[in-house]
């Protein structure tokens, strides 16, 4: 670079581009005008205007879990930083990179009180893998190609950079990223290797193997889900993938049994519980995944490879703990297990499939349509069978529409499937999917949601409309919090308390006052005509679908339970008493 | 791996070398009070200005999973170098030291200064109705003198918590 002095915001575009970035997601404020103004005499960086900051997070979100790189938001000082808060620990739980700028007032004034002024740092410590206060324009390319660096490796997370309003307008030299090296952050990418090939000669041993893939599968990338492929191949075993792993291995694969947990297929828990070895791939035994702890999977020996070696003996005790990245470790797995000459026990995985077909006969996920009301499981159905031949990116809100979505969508290859696993954000779908949008703009993008969460974030239809992002968005509409009412059907005597949304917009018309179009669904026979008006229609569609509002997500494995415990529908008692602590929507 | 899962409740002493950079003693802090950990003593000073390098001890409680996350959770902090678990690797020194104030007359005023003798710690505040005892030595040994100082009219305590390092010739 050359070594003429800039502006801060000068240097911080140029970071920007540096690092690849080429659209950011904000709303400007007082502090970041001199950072707007460089935007505003560029062509090559795209800003997208959104209308509320927690939606320019989620935009950022689905941005980077639809191209594997780093999402950017840009918001001011105050309150555009702490409408960022749920952002970033939504992105901190589900291993999302992401770098958050915010403006902040100038230095001398930081500490007292000043007009829009938060301790964005101080607030957002815990709520960030890392962030950074800057002070000096001199640290500021230092800081943000770090910020880049921090937030892609090892374990991926939200990184903050907080930009006093003086840093922005001082100057400074510009150093480019490749003369900047982090001083101590270098998580460990290669896997043990006596610990790899004990875990080969446990899974060529095993008699009932099942491999739990999850969401570290798409973060260490494509190459990644080809690796597993090769390793189920070679090791016969049934693999299933958590919510957030949904398209790190196809579904279409007769090796797949589906998704375990809570909402599960029956086939995956049964796997999970009676199996003999578990090969845990890029997951975190999280407590939706594993029900009651203590029965968890009793008799099997346990290999779990992580990035993070937090992630490693935190819930669940296993026997062999590999911290690697996920695509090199199932690289150096498959070559001892090529070099070794691995076989499997054939007859005894011919003997598990046996059983899992069993399990798969019961076919879990049947459900009762119906000629007169909608059910939604018919509408994820027929959504997933219309766009079979589309290249379809699906992100969703939180709760009952969004397990439908995870069990009915049959995904075929990662990065396709955006949805709050962690932290559970509603108001995340759509500006999720205007990220994956900008991301894709000749993919179909679509939303399932539901009113409840769509009107947390449903301002962003504005900026869908402005930058003519053609999303679909689908709303199943029961006129409850669904997953709520769920819950007090089934452990709270039927007593719906504050679960009822009474009132609610008339979202053809919602839609038609944002200018776009608006579509109905009533009855069976007109969902297909719908879906297909949406995808045909040139520009953002808001389709209102309403579903019968006291359909329940089935299979359940409630809370604390078992994975041998699990309901089928709604004919199905529960077999034992639930402990309150057990119902406790956690 | 059975053993990893009994459920006693040990203390270790861990020693985290840190950049010393604005607000990374609440990074550590915030990790102990957001996960529910326990903090026994914590002690944290720059040791190398040079490379602008600080170590923090902190004294934790907690079951061996327990304190393996711990760990785990403090060495994937993004300015943390190295996390040494002092009590599981190998020997290591450790010391405290506290100011005790004892208020007293006569015949007690005589005795603090006996034990103080016999703890060795010094006086270094005196009037004549009370001393400030400078007391440096392990925790247990601290813990000793107080309650020994506490019928002689103990007033005031002042502790650092631990500093500690590893035996022999090896640097962490």
């Amino acid at each position: 670079m050359s070594a003429k002095e800039m502006t801060g915001a000068k240097i911080i575009l140029q970071a920007l581009k540096d690092q690849g970035v080429d659209v950011v997601f904000g709303l400007p404020g007082g502090v970041t005008l001199s950072l707007y103004d460089e935007i505003y005499k560029q062509n090559e960086l795209q800003h997208i205007l959104v209308r509320h900051e927690q939606a320019a997070m989620h935009a950022a979100e689905g941005y980077a879990r639809s191209t594997g790189r780093v999402g950017v938001a840009l918001v001011t000082s105050g309150p555009g930083a702490t409408n960022t808060i749920t952002g970033l620990v939504d992105a901190l739980m589900d291993s999302i990179p992401m770098v958050c700028l915010t403006g902040q007032v100038p230095t001398q004034l930081i500490g007292n009180d000043a007009f829009q002024e938060a301790d964005t740092t101080g607030i957002t410590r815990q709520a960030t893998k890392h962030n950074y206060l800057v002070t000096k324009v001199e640290d500021l390319s230092r800081v943000l190609h770090e910020a880049f660096y921090v937030a892609r490796s090892g374990r991926p997370g939200p990184v903050l950079v907080d930009l006093p309003k003086d840093v922005l307008n001082g100057f400074g030299l510009y150093t480019g990223p490749s003369k900047v090296e982090h001083k101590t952050y270098r998580p460990q990418i290669k896997g043990d290797m006596k610990q790899i090939e004990k875990a080969v000669k446990m899974l060529a041993a095993a008699k009932r193997p099942i491999i739990y893939g999850g969401g570290g599968i798409i973060n260490s990338g494509p190459h990644a889900s080809q690796l597993l492929a090769q390793l189920v191949k070679l090791s016969g075993a049934p693999c299933t993938l958590t919510l957030m792993g949904l398209g790190a291995f196809p579904a279409s694969d007769k090796h797949y049994v589906g998704m375990p947990g809570m909402h599960g297929h029956y086939e995956a828990n049964m796997a999970m519980h009676d199996c003999d070895l578990m090969l845990c791939v890029g997951a975190r035994f999280d407590d939706r995944v594993t029900g009651r702890l203590s029965d968890f999977s009793p008799g099997s020996k346990k290999i779990h490879i992580d990035i993070d070696p937090s992630s490693i003996n935190k819930n669940i005790v296993v026997d062999v703990g590999i911290v690697g990245d996920v695509a090199h470790v199932l690289e150096d797995m498959i070559k001892v297990w090529k070099s070794s000459q691995a076989k499997t026990d054939e007859k005894a995985i011919k003997a598990w499939w046996k059983t899992i077909d069993g399990w798969r006969a019961r076919k879990s996920l049947d459900y009762k349509n119906d000629k007169k009301v909608i059910k939604p499981q018919y509408v994820i159905e027929r959504l997933n069978a219309l766009t079979k031949d589309k290249d379809i990116y699906v992100t969703t809100d939180v709760g009952q529409h969004q397990m439908w979505a995870a069990q009915y969508m049959a995904f075929e290859k990662p990065n396709h499937w955006m949805t709050s696993g962690g932290l559970g954000t509603m108001g995340y779908g759509l500006p999720a999917a205007m990220g994956a949008q900008m991301a894709h703009p000749k993919s179909v993008v679509a939303t399932v949601t539901s009113e409840g969460s769509f009107v947390m974030n449903l301002q962003e239809l504005a900026t869908c409309v402005q930058y003519k992002m053609p999303v679909k968005v689908f709303l199943l509409n029961n006129g409850f919090l669904g997953m709520v009412r769920q819950w007090q059907e089934m452990f709270h005597g039927e007593r719906y308390a504050e679960s009822r949304l009474d009132v609610h917009p008339d979202f053809v018309k919602l839609a038609q006052s944002f200018g776009i179009k608006g579509l109905r669904a009533k009855k069976p026979d007109q969902v297909d005509s719908v879906i297909l008006e949406a995808l045909e229609t040139d520009g953002p569609v808001l389709v209102d679908i309403a579903i019968d509002p006291m359909e329940k997500v089935f299979p359940m494995m409630p809370a604390g339970a078992a994975h041998n415990e699990i309901l089928f529908g709604p004919d199905d008692q529960i077999s034992r008493d639930v402990d309150e602590d057990d119902v406790v929507l956690a | 791996m059975n053993d990893m899962k009994n459920e006693d409740i040990r203390y270790h002493t861990v020693s985290v070398l840190v950049d010393n950079e604005a607000g990374v003693l609440a990074r550590v802090i915030g990790l102990f009070s957001g996960r529910g950990y326990n903090i026994a003593s914590l002690t944290v000073a720059e040791v190398d200005a040079k490379q602008r390098l600080s170590r923090i001890t902190v004294v934790t409680s907690g079951t061996p999973m327990v304190i393996e996350q711990i760990k785990a959770q403090l060495g994937r902090l993004v300015p943390v170098h190295t996390v040494i678990d002092l009590t599981i690797e190998g020997p290591s020194v450790e010391r405290e030291l506290a100011l005790v104030k004892v208020a007293a007359t006569g015949e007690k005023r005589v005795e603090s200064l006996r034990i103080a003798d016999i703890f060795r710690a010094r006086a270094v505040d005196s009037t004549n109705e009370s001393f400030v005892f400078e007391i440096v030595g392990a925790t247990e040994k601290l813990n000793a003198f107080i309650r020994l100082m506490e019928p002689l009219g103990l007033v005031d305590i002042a502790r650092t918590g631990v500093a500690a390092i590893a035996r022999g010739k090896a640097g962490m």
